[in-house]
């Protein structure tokens, strides 16, 4: 479904009018596959690369090197409106994602517009049939995205991204802004939708517990490149990076009685201008051996996952 | 003992007639962290800012008993607990960046507070802030006191703004959310300075959050807000192993937790969406969410003990 091949993705940035300019690696050679009908969650500290990728997914930005193929097509050869009919996003706030003013019903069917030759009549029942599947009645269609609640929002930015049933959805941190008992709602709609529709998700998210319960692979992102890549519940189970543990131990369940972890990774994130030599983890691992300072640990693959540590090998 | 901190029917109105804190009441001990935990929008905040002194202009503000230590703030002029404001209670927001002023180094923002509170000298205060920088995790303080906030991370300028906030020994410390913008591994850590300072200090914790994780590992008691109002309140072990109203209940359903949360089942989900509660309203804010309403719930709703320290305002007699 979806071919990811040494994808990589640099940006250069200046700090100052005559500062020498960096080069951001916010995806450092990536190469994955997803097949059709999976979840693949992408987790990971700000500043990883995970947003970049799904961007880049979506073809919102070039891949500066590498090439992603969707159904075996080259993501850059389609023109816009197949690539809308293939993959659709689902941002984070549905507030900025979604035109204050224009109505849900022309939110909601300006895809279909977009691509042209639909009779208004077969758009309209188009618009109102995704508007029930997402669980909004009737007599929201004719709201402003003011008069409608977040988690009424991001319903109606899901019905956006479906309204032309796509193959793939790049969900990016869809329930991060929505409180608890909402993100539920959120999740489980998502789920549903799924199962209905046969779609194929990327799901990029800060939250591991989250993650967890949605994902059928999970891929672990540290400065631009998967450290650790298989599919969830092994994953979850038996992590085998240093820093996928971290991760997970820094997970707050509901559970009192349980102490507050000491991850030990420190309060800064890394650089992605001014990536270690090395294993790229190293400064904050805790295992660190002399090797990882020198050395790039290769890929391990073992039981269907993908490990970039030496510890794993 | 005596709470360092009282509230009795609390009330916040704003101009635009919502009732944004609605007769809310609570006591924290000294040592002793409270949370209080509910979704955006239950007035949570509110209740921490109404006791800071810092609600918007043109709110209104009664409460029967807000005492902090022997102040009585119910009656304190503006000025007086502006006094005691960033001394003997302090607080710490969500997002540093915001708290900090930019244009001012970290070394600056501290040693004013002691200049203000205390009329120490620019220098000692220099050197009570290094000591604080140091005390919170903070390596080469010397250095950190000459930088700018925009020149740390989110995580150390969270750690600022906490070694800021004890310049002045308070006795007590209202957390807003001070760990939501960060990311999960820096949480932990900054949740760990949090209770250890607390700990060695003897401090009394407010703890405002959405998130009942985090309650679960910093909180002795808990009141759980909902529309304005303490929906139930109980010590920390008490709402986890027991939760009585149907709300709490709702929202411990909500949250996934690995490796335990069954996968092929949908999450369990509150319907609905917080009600907009104005002046007039009676009956239970939750009715409509609620799988257990009934016509009883538009009346007057009765507070129920459950034990002599966990108590909930619900129609249903406790199971």
């Amino acid at each position: 479904m979806i071919d990811v091949r040494n994808v990589f993705r640099h940006f250069e940035s200046r700090s100052g009018l005559f500062a020498e300019s960096r080069v951001v690696r916010a995806v450092d050679g990536l190469s994955f596959s997803l097949e059709s009908g999976g979840v693949l969650g992408i987790v990971g500290e700000s500043g990883c690369g995970k947003s970049t990728l799904g961007r880049l997914i979506l073809g919102l930005l070039p891949p500066s090197a590498g090439e992603i193929l969707i159904e075996g097509k080259n993501l850059l050869a389609l023109d816009r409106r197949e690539r809308a009919r293939l993959i659709q996003p689902v941002f984070q706030d549905p507030f900025s994602s979604l035109n204050p003013r224009q109505r849900v019903r022309e939110i909601v069917g300006l895809p279909l517009a977009a691509q042209g030759a639909m009779p208004t009549a077969k758009q309209r029942d188009a618009v109102m049939d995704m508007l029930a599947r997402v669980g909004l009645p009737d007599t929201m269609a004719d709201r402003f995205p003011a008069q409608l609640s977040g988690g009424q929002r991001q319903r109606v930015a899901i019905a956006r991204a479906l309204v032309l049933r796509p193959r793939i959805v790049v969900c990016d941190e869809p329930t991060s802004a929505l409180d608890v008992s909402v993100q539920a709602q959120i999740l489980n709609l998502l789920a549903d939708l799924r199962k209905d529709l046969g779609l194929t998700y990327i799901f990029i998210s800060h939250n591991l517990a989250v993650v967890e319960h949605v994902a059928t692979e999970v891929a672990v992102m540290y400065l631009g490149r998967f450290v650790e890549h298989g599919p969830a519940q092994p994953l979850f189970a038996a992590p085998r990076h240093p820093y996928t543990k971290a991760l997970l131990a820094s997970v707050l369940t509901p559970e009192p009685g349980i102490p507050i972890p000491d991850v030990g990774l420190g309060d800064n994130y890394p650089d992605p201008s001014n990536v270690p030599a090395g294993c790229r983890f190293h400064p904050r691992c805790p295992a660190a051996m002399d090797r990882c300072r020198s050395d790039t640990p290769p890929a391990a693959s073992r039981e269907g996952r993908v490990t970039e540590c030496f510890l794993a090998a | 003992m005596k709470p360092v901190l009282e509230i009795a029917n609390l009330s916040v109105g704003f101009p635009d007639g919502t009732a944004a804190v609605r007769g809310v009441s609570l006591r924290v001990m000294p040592g002793e962290t409270h949370c209080v935990v509910g979704e955006s929008g239950c007035g949570k905040s509110v209740t921490a800012l109404s006791v800071m002194n810092l609600l918007p202009r043109g709110a209104s503000r009664s409460a029967s008993v807000m005492r902090f230590q022997d102040h009585d703030l119910t009656r304190m002029a503006d000025r007086h607990i502006a006094r005691l404001r960033g001394d003997k209670m302090a607080m710490i927001f969500q997002e540093p960046m915001t708290s900090l002023n930019p244009a001012y180094t970290i070394g600056s923002q501290m040693a004013e507070v002691l200049e203000r509170h205390r009329h120490v000298s620019r220098a000692k205060g220099l050197d009570r802030a290094a000591e604080l920088l140091e005390k919170v995790g903070i390596t080469a303080p010397g250095m950190r006191l000459a930088q700018y906030p925009h020149q740390l991370s989110g995580g150390l300028r969270q750690r600022v703004m906490i070694a800021m906030a004890l310049m002045c020994d308070p006795e007590l410390l209202i957390a807003d959310e001070p760990t939501t913008a960060l990311d999960v591994t820096v949480q932990a850590q900054i949740l760990r300075l949090l209770k250890s300072l607390q700990q060695q200090l003897g401090l009394a914790l407010l703890l405002i959050t959405h998130d009942l994780g985090v309650v679960a590992r910093m909180a002795q008691r808990v009141s759980v807000m909902y529309a304005g109002q303490v929906v139930e309140s109980a010590t920390a072990e008490a709402l986890f192993a027991a939760p009585a109203h149907p709300y709490t209940q709702g929202l411990l359903r909500c949250v996934p937790i690995p490796g335990k949360t069954p996968h092929d089942e949908p999450l369990g989900s509150i319907p609905g969406v917080v009600p907009r509660i104005g002046g007039r309203f009676t009956g239970c804010a939750f009715r409509d969410r609620c799988a257990h309403a009934a016509p009883a719930c538009e009346g007057d709703i009765p507070t129920r003990h459950l034990s002599h320290d966990h108590e909930t305002i619900c129609t249903r007699p406790p199971a």
